[in-house]
């Protein structure tokens, strides 16, 4: 594929992902991925830190609801999503044919991946850390911003990192919900899918090597930061 | 002990507060963005009784995605599980030469939009692809037909199973392996015996999460299929061909049949997940020994 692009032309390639409409999406994508990423860390690691160290009764259906969104096909998540923040909603909010609506769906999607990153690693997470900080005095802040943060850390960027590589990719559960407006709520595997359709598979090859290069970044910093993390397990 | 108990309360009292806050804005996030839409689905589906459902769920059109969905299914399960062993027992025990590129590349349809993916396979078996052409001379169609669905699908699905089972080869190692081999059994009835028993909840996991994509699957598929009512839809396209076509209850019938079996999928996830994590814990509390003796 990325020989196709190539095969074409520089000139073709950078037409076709310089062409305003194309850009628009791949901003769009981009910058709903960064956003979804930024909220899939902190709701992620909170919900992370629920199921490990709280308790209430039906916690381990909470637990298992969690992989729904990977269980769940992505269309029929968006038609979910369509129903409850869509033209009929009970909410009276409609976020059919907006961004938000796109993020919306790049949420539900996404949900799984920092939860499922930082729950092991919060399970042996070794208490003894905490407590002794804060017998010598620390505040239950200074504790997690201190202990509890930096060692789940890793695997809340480990989680970050699989969901922009999802998110920027994502097609199933937008397509519905964002009603695909060029230069509004077009995102890049839609403008793809779009081109394709329009007999330019050029141009849809050339969007795509951008999504590949942005996922295969993504994936290798992650590699480079388990690597590093590694060896600091050794170190220590 | 009892002593500084007394000072300890007040804190802990607070502490409490912000957990029963913490919970809330959990599980209150978890409702709004998992749990009511799900179940608004289920309400709206059954809204005006059962018969429309029942009808939507006979049509032929129905009946012809759903079967296609199964077959497809059928087909790509059962050649990712051994796909995926064959490949993770190579990668681990074998370690060929760039073993390391061989093994990010079983992740790259992880990482790979599924368009992304629908789009290669029209560049290579298409009718302008590489060697298309040459297919369908010969009579083969690949694109626009059931092989390309079943392509596309064996594609997304791929990493699951060898995923699953190459952490488990590392873990138990070569010593019951090598033992059997010592005493004369054979490479297979060694694989049978031994190294299968050992991987067998990877695998079962794996093909399991392979199941779910492959019902579920929608991006690359619908690149691929040429969306022919009755001949290349599968479940998925159906429910948005319905839903584009302005008849909800299809759409909501066809997407309730998925969510069904989404939920069959999660609920032998959660079962083998309890097992996996008592697992995991028991591990823990090894190494947790093993470092205090070292000590």
């Amino acid at each position: 594929m990325a020989g196709r692009a190539v095969v074409e032309g520089p000139e073709s390639f950078l037409r076709a992902i310089t062409s305003p409409q194309s850009i628009a999406a791949l901003q769009l994508t981009f910058l709903l991925s960064a956003i979804v990423v930024l909220i899939d860390a902190v709701m992620g690691t909170l919900i992370a830190w629920v199921l490990v160290r709280d308790e209430f009764p039906g916690k381990r259906i909470v637990n298992a609801l969690i992989d729904l969104p990977f269980a769940l096909p992505t269309i029929v998540a968006g038609l979910t999503l369509l129903t409850l923040y869509g033209p009929k909603s009970p909410f009276g909010l409609n976020l059919a044919y907006t961004q938000a609506g796109i993020l919306l769906a790049l949420l539900f999607v996404t949900l799984p991946f920092v939860v499922r990153a930082v729950q092991p690693v919060l399970i042996e997470l070794d208490r003894e850390m905490e407590e002794a900080a804060a017998s010598l005095g620390a505040s239950p802040l200074t504790v997690l911003r201190r202990i509890i943060l930096p060692n789940l850390a890793p695997a809340i960027l480990t989680g970050c990192a699989l969901a922009f590589a999802r998110a920027i990719g994502e097609f199933g559960s937008v397509v519905l919900i964002s009603g695909n407006i060029p230069y509004r709520t077009e995102v890049a595997a839609v403008n793809i899918f779009i081109q394709l359709e329009n007999d330019d598979p050029g141009g849809a090859a050339a969007i795509s090597v951008v999504l590949l290069a942005g996922a295969l970044l993504t994936l290798s910093s992650l590699e480079l930061l388990r690597r590093r993390g590694s060896r600091h397990e050794a170190v220590a | 002990m009892s002593s500084d108990r007394a000072p300890a309360r007040a804190p802990r009292r607070r502490r409490s507060r912000v957990a029963l806050l913490v919970r809330g804005i959990a599980l209150t996030y978890l409702a709004l963005l998992l749990v009511l839409p799900v179940l608004l689905v289920f309400v709206r589906t059954f809204e005006r009784g059962i018969e429309p459902v029942i009808e939507a769920l006979s049509r032929p059109a129905f009946l012809a995605a759903f079967r296609l969905t199964i077959i497809v299914t059928v087909i790509a399960v059962p050649f990712n599980a051994i796909f995926g062993v064959i490949a993770a027992i190579t990668l681990v025990r074998h370690r060929p030469r760039g073993g390391a590129f061989l093994n990010a590349l079983i992740d790259l349809p992880f990482a790979l939009s599924p368009v992304v993916i629908g789009l290669a396979l029209i560049l290579v078996y298409g009718k302008f692809g590489v060697i298309g052409p040459e297919l369908e001379a010969r009579g083969f169609q690949v694109i626009f037909a059931v092989p390309g669905i079943v392509l596309a699908t064996i594609l997304v699905s791929l990493p699951f199973v060898v995923r699953e089972v190459m952490p488990l080869l590392r873990e138990v190692g070569t010593d019951q392996e090598e033992a059997a081999a010592t005493l004369g059994s054979g490479s297979w009835r060694t694989f049978r015996r031994i190294t299968l028993p050992a991987i067998r909840w990877g695998v079962i996991y794996g093909v399991i999460l392979t199941t779910a994509r492959s019902l579920g699957e929608f991006g690359a598929v619908s690149i691929v299929s040429g969306k022919l009512s009755g001949k290349t839809e599968t479940l998925t396209l159906h429910v948005e061909e319905r839903f584009q076509s302005f008849d909800p209850v299809g759409a909501y019938a066809a997407s309730v049949v998925l969510a069904l079996m989404a939920l069959a999928v999660l609920l032998g996830m959660s079962v083998l997940q309890s097992g996996v994590i008592q697992r995991r814990f028991s591990r823990g509390d090894r190494r947790q020994a093993a470092d205090q003796a070292v000590r």
